[in-house]
């Protein structure tokens, strides 16, 4: 099987069968067709294979055969409810990205292009977007931690102890707030192209055809900007429902989301009767998310027509 | 030009929105440096950056010095994977098979659509083939990580591909008399730059962040490391995490300069 | 799909309301107005006066300030000194959309999610107008600009001259008394431009609506206005009819903009100009001594004995006439123009004579005449 690996294929290279460059003979074709095989072999084995094992991995015992019993794991309760948290997670950061996402980039229409703002926001963003999972939980147990930042300062000022109806932080609380660290940032890269492709013209028109600002936005803006709205919205909620290390590091015990409970299942793979568990969880995750990037695909297609 | 968009709310709001939102994302920065300059005896103090140079920490450095080695290895893997793979698929594909192009975006950006966690359990046990195969090494690893960067490494270059008219300038060095390697070397490859270059540093800054995968299958990286080091000295974990994040930064503001030189060269050649 | 009806009259039913005999147009004034972007001066001192239904176009290159003097008129910039009326009423202050305003922009001003129909309906819905009244002026307007069939479609189904007609019928619909027109035909292609600028004159003269129209190709502003004010620098270097501006330009900044001209060295002495041993009238006034006048191709002739001899670089056919460009032994290079069926190539000899017609002076800054 290793012997296969596109590392050691040669090189693709571009159509050198054509080097006279006087016509694209069969043989130059054929050197073409070769070219793209190594990316797709690589797919194939890393791509395909690994989804096809995470989608049916659930669906067969340790002896290969058809078993739809571990579907039935997923209408366990621990299960659902761990579905159930995850989807309230995505849901609720998702909104709360949205949201104060918006704000961020309707603020920044304020500023000129390229100017500082707007470079230092946009470089911030993309790095917080990126820079989440084992780092972020660090920042936020330093912050809001039982000797965290924040923590302390509330204690020593106003005698508030953060924590007095327990280590809320490391539960779904303490997920929501972390997750928020890399959802509005995500916002702003996906939704701010959306914002500047507004026209100023848009609103001068309104304006010379008699209506005002508020009548610009109620009709023109809103209605333009929804389906980037909505699909901000799916893509933030895709992104907290797969999102995995943040959650990893910062609760460490208990299990109460989807992909916590996949690496329950994977570090106890052993245990009996629980084989194929990591399987049947993945391929719930892979329905949700089929489910938000399809509508996602859907809605952002809607949102591209007005776009040039 | 001269103007902020017409549309912007007024200048007071958005200098008001902007510094609220920007004191909550910098508070845990704050913080983080609050905690490593925290000293023992009470008081703040640079004591845990001293350690940073005190050879009795070798036991973590260790730790810190396999990760950051695996994390390096693993880079110049996916990088290459990116280079030598993902990039003259793409050209060839734009420029030979245009019809395929919609299949191509449609594979590269399905990653983002599969969680790491998911990816883990397929990878699971191709991971334990390779393992018996070829031994535990950290590189194959890259294979993985390739597949996680490819969504990020397709549209950077794609931006620039489809910038530069490809087609047009692959026919017009082919009317000039250039072969297929010099349209590549001489023509094309020059003109992607910029994209190849910030596809690497964001693939780079990827692999960087990278704990589901590696901590899933047993592997040791970057992070990884710094979980571990986090359960026995949380000043170092913090103070490397402040380290990689400003790596991690410069590495980002290399990306946006690199790709914002050559949108704002575009827009002068326009007007 | 513009070109399967070209350049036909505005169609109209004897009950459309759009219509109206010409002469009830509101006049407009602009008086000492001033105006920085910074430290940055785009308008200084403009000043101008428009007639009821009078059609003006502001001329000039990018950044001369006539844009910024559009946009201060329709309210979407505040002066920093003087005001602008409309109607005899001073508007300095009225926020736009109680201008009373039609303004058509350069491109990509209509809304992308309303169809056409929607989309001129705008500013009816704007001032209360019952929805079936709307629709029924809006079809009138879009029938005006003989686009009915389109009213379902969306702006981005729109080719760019149907956009521009659309955007032209949102505007006139409301019946403003002023229409601004900013650069709207700057986007389109030549052959739809020519078409487009006869159809906004011809509905203008039809509505008799003040129109002032922004644009920076002399052609499409002599071709349509009843006045052209030749803008640079913030400033009006003049305003006349377009007859005006070309025989009698008042300075050669718009000499230069107005019109093809060949610009030659000269001796001025008592109002005449020896040009090439011609000796030519002078616009307005003149110091002796060497300078630089511009001749327009047309007052140059090819002749078959006596004149300058020359050699011809280029000759280009347009179809009613011939424009030649020659090079003297001096290596002056001249425009000609000359009847299309005087074929001449390259390298052709020719003898040309430049008739008696007044020119536009410039001085050469202190340099003795050059060759």
């Amino acid at each position: 099987m290793t012997h296969a690996l596109p590392a050691d294929a040669p090189a693709p290279k571009t159509p050198t069968s054509s080097r006279a460059g006087r016509s694209r003979s069969s043989g130059a074709r054929l050197g073409a067709i070769f070219g793209i095989v190594p990316f797709t072999a690589y797919l194939l084995l890393f791509l395909a294979i690994p989804t096809v094992i995470s989608l049916f991995s659930g669906l067969f015992d340790g002896h290969g055969r058809f078993t739809p019993a571990n579907l039935t794991a997923l209408w366990d309760p621990t299960v659902l409810g761990a579905f159930w948290a995850s989807i309230w997670l995505s849901a609720v950061t998702a909104a709360i990205g949205v949201l104060v996402g918006f704000l961020l980039c309707y603020a920044l229409l304020g500023f000129r292009p390229g100017g500082v703002v707007r470079t230092i926001v946009d470089a911030a963003s993309s790095m917080l977007a990126q820079f989440g999972g084992v780092m972020l939980a660090f920042a936020v147990i330093a912050t809001i931690g039982l000797q965290g930042f924040i923590t302390l300062w509330l204690k020593g000022a106003f005698h508030l102890d953060l924590f007095a109806s327990g280590p809320w932080l490391y539960g779904m609380p303490g997920l929501v707030i972390a997750y928020v660290y890399f959802q509005v940032p995500l916002m702003v890269i996906t939704f701010l192209p959306a914002l500047t492709a507004l026209r100023a013209e848009w609103m001068e028109a309104t304006l010379t055809l008699g209506g005002t600002r508020g009548v610009f936005w109620r009709r023109v803006g809103v209605p333009l900007l929804a389906p980037s709205l909505l699909a901000s919205f799916l893509l933030l909620f895709a992104n907290a429902f797969s999102a995995y290390a943040t959650a990893a590091a910062l609760a460490s015990q208990g299990a109460p989301i989807v992909p916590l409970q996949i690496r329950t299942a994977l570090t106890s793979e052993t245990m009996l009767g629980r084989q194929g568990m990591a399987g049947v969880l993945a391929l719930g995750m892979i329905i949700v998310m089929a489910i938000v990037m399809t509508t996602y695909a859907l809605v952002s297609r809607k949102a591209a027509r007005w776009q040039a | 030009m001269r103007r902020a968009s017409a549309l912007a709310p007024r200048g007071f709001l958005s200098w008001a929105v902007v510094l609220v939102i920007g004191a909550v994302f910098a508070v845990p920065i704050i913080a983080m440096i609050e905690f490593t300059l925290r000293d023992p005896a009470g008081g703040h103090s640079l004591v845990h950056w001293g350690a940073l140079f005190n050879p009795a920490n070798t036991a973590e450095f260790g730790q810190i010095w396999i990760g950051v080695g695996n994390s390096a290895q693993l880079a110049l893997v996916t990088v290459a994977i990116v280079l030598v793979l993902l990039a003259p698929t793409m050209v060839l594909v734009h420029l030979r098979f245009p019809r395929l192009r919609r299949v191509l975006e449609f594979l590269c950006l399905l990653p983002i659509s599969i969680p790491a966690i998911v990816l883990v359990v397929g990878f699971a046990p191709i991971y334990l083939v390779i393992g018996r195969a070829i031994g535990t090494g950290i590189w194959p690893l890259g294979f993985a990580y390739g597949i996680t960067v490819l969504p990020y490494a397709y549209r950077a270059i794609q931006a620039n591909l489809g910038g530069i008219e490809a087609r047009v300038l692959a026919e017009a060095a082919r009317s000039l008399g250039a072969s297929s390697r010099q349209i590549l070397t001489r023509v094309l490859l020059p003109n992607l730059r910029q994209g190849l270059l910030s596809a690497s540093l964001i693939s780079l800054a990827v692999v960087l962040g990278e704990y589901t995968i590696a901590s899933l299958l047993n592997r040791q990286n970057l992070q990884t490391a710094l979980v571990v080091v986090n359960k026995q000295d949380p000043y170092l974990s913090i103070i490397l995490t402040l380290l990689t994040l400003l790596f991690g930064f410069l590495l980002l503001a290399l990306i946006d300069g690199v790709s914002g030189g050559r949108r704002s060269r575009r827009t002068k050649g326009r007007s | 799909m513009i070109s399967s009806h070209p350049s036909q009259d505005p169609r109209t039913t004897g009950s459309n309301m759009l219509v109206r005999e010409r002469g009830d147009g509101s006049p407009v004034a602009f008086s000492a107005v001033q105006k920085f972007f910074g430290t940055k001066q785009v308008l200084r001192d403009f000043e101008m006066q428009i007639e009821p239904g009078e059609f003006v176009s502001l001329l000039g290159p990018s950044g001369c300030g006539k844009t910024t003097a559009l946009r201060v008129l329709a309210g979407l910039e505040e002066p920093s000194s003087g005001f602008v009326s409309i109607g005899g009423v001073e508007v300095t202050g009225v926020p736009t959309n109680r201008r009373d305003l039609g303004m058509v922009f350069q491109a990509y001003s209509l809304f992308p999610h309303l169809d056409s129909l929607h989309n001129v309906m705008f500013g009816l819905q704007m001032r209360k107008v019952s929805k079936r009244q709307a629709t029924d002026r809006a079809r009138e307007a879009l029938d005006l600009v003989g686009l009915s069939e389109t009213a379902d479609r969306y702006p981005a189904q729109l080719s760019g001259g149907q956009q521009q007609r659309v955007a032209l019928a949102r505007a006139l619909v409301t019946q403003p008394k002023v229409l601004l027109l900013d650069e709207p035909l700057s986007a389109l292609d030549a052959k739809v431009r020519v078409q487009l600028r006869e159809e906004i004159r011809r509905l203008q003269l039809r509505l008799g609506i003040t129109t002032i129209f922004v644009t920076h190709d002399q052609e499409e502003a002599l071709a349509v206005s009843d006045r052209v004010a030749v803008m640079a620098g913030g400033r009006i270097e003049q305003i006349g009819t377009p007859e005006d501006l070309y025989t009698r330009p008042s300075s050669s900044t718009v000499a230069a903009f107005v019109g093809l001209s060949s610009v030659l060295p000269a001796q001025i002495l008592d109002d005449r100009a020896d040009v090439l041993g011609f000796s030519l009238p002078v616009l307005g006034r003149a110091a002796n001594g060497p300078a630089r006048v511009r001749v327009r191709p047309e007052n140059i002739r090819l002749v078959a004995e006596g004149g300058v001899p020359a050699v011809v670089e280029t000759s280009v056919y347009l179809g009613a006439l011939r424009r030649t460009r020659v090079r003297t032994a001096e290596g002056l290079r001249l425009s000609v123009q000359h009847r299309a069926d005087e074929r001449l190539d390259y390298g052709d000899p020719v003898r040309f004579a430049i008739d008696p017609v007044a020119v536009s002076v410039e001085p050469v800054a202190g340099t003795p005449e050059p060759r």
